[in-house]
């Protein structure tokens, strides 16, 4: 099996994928990558792994949930809770 | 409230890797956010605003715990490597294509994901649980944590990359790594 290096391009496309897939880059450098990857099956197998990785963040449910508040700190928060209300009835 | 509470615990915790902390943080933020409401300037940007205060409480946590000290990644350590087989470059990368786009997350990749999070350096973490957990903008990220845009986009980079290697780790412990069969 032999050793591959990547090439120049395929470490530009490396640094900014996450750029391109938040649509942060500026379209000359979208087109560019997308040239790239139009041609280099690696860099796409690399990128859909990466953009998975960023759709199971945004899937990702927390189960744990925080306890029920104990009854001082439930008093002290409704307290200052009501008093917020009343202070934006206030307002002009 | 139970909602944002929620959501500030979750943060904290993941944070904090505490739940005691966590529940304290998330109180704390409550409090501070009922509080100052009426400070608040753009009432169209709560949510980041509500992060900071969490954000800040749970650096308050910190310090009185023991200090980790920060940690940087390399961009260079998440290239992957590749070899030549069939006169074909191929990535040393497991299979991802099994990988289900539209459901829930099932338990085992659901703590996969956790854990791969929570070994983040802190400092990137924080990051990737507000750009793509709670997908904050890169701006409102920024905001709350007192960085540039740019070092915003950097540590997301380098945080999504050290959590696709997890995970890809876990996809090859599973025998879905490519040429292995």
């Amino acid at each position: 099996m032999e050793t591959h290096e990547h090439s120049e391009t395929c470490r530009e496309v490396f640094a900014l994928l996450s750029e391109y897939l938040n649509l942060e880059l500026p379209p000359d450098a979208c087109r560019e990558i997308e040239q790239h990857l139009a041609g280099c099956a690696p860099c796409v197998e690399f990128a859909e792994s990466l953009r998975k990785t960023v759709e199971l963040c945004r899937r990702y449910q927390p189960t744990e949930l925080p306890g029920p508040l104990g009854q001082t700190a439930r008093a002290q928060l409704l307290e200052a809770y009501q008093k917020m209300l009343a202070a934006r009835r206030a307002a002009p | 409230m139970e909602h944002f509470r929620a959501k500030i615990f979750h943060y904290s915790w993941l944070m904090c890797g505490q739940r005691e902390d966590a529940e304290e943080v998330a109180q704390e933020t409550l409090l501070k956010v009922f509080e100052s409401f009426g400070h608040l300037r753009e009432p169209e940007r709560v949510r980041p605003w509500v992060f900071r205060i969490a954000r800040n409480e749970c650096l308050m946590k910190r310090r009185k715990s023991v200090f980790a000290p920060a940690k940087e990644l390399s961009l260079d350590q998440f290239l992957p490597a590749q070899d030549q087989r069939d006169g074909r470059v191929q990535l040393q990368i497991a299979d991802w294509s099994g990988l289900p786009e539209d459901q829930v997350l099932n338990a085992e990749l659901r703590a996969e994901l956790q854990r791969a999070i929570g070994e983040l350096p802190e400092n990137y973490r924080t990051v990737i649980l507000l750009r793509d957990i709670e997908e904050l903008s890169t701006q409102e990220t920024a905001h709350i944590l007192d960085l540039s845009d740019d070092v915003v986009k950097t540590r997301l980079h380098r945080a999504r990359l050290a959590v696709r290697e997890k995970l890809d780790g876990y996809l090859g412990g599973r025998g879905e790594h490519h040429g292995n069969a």
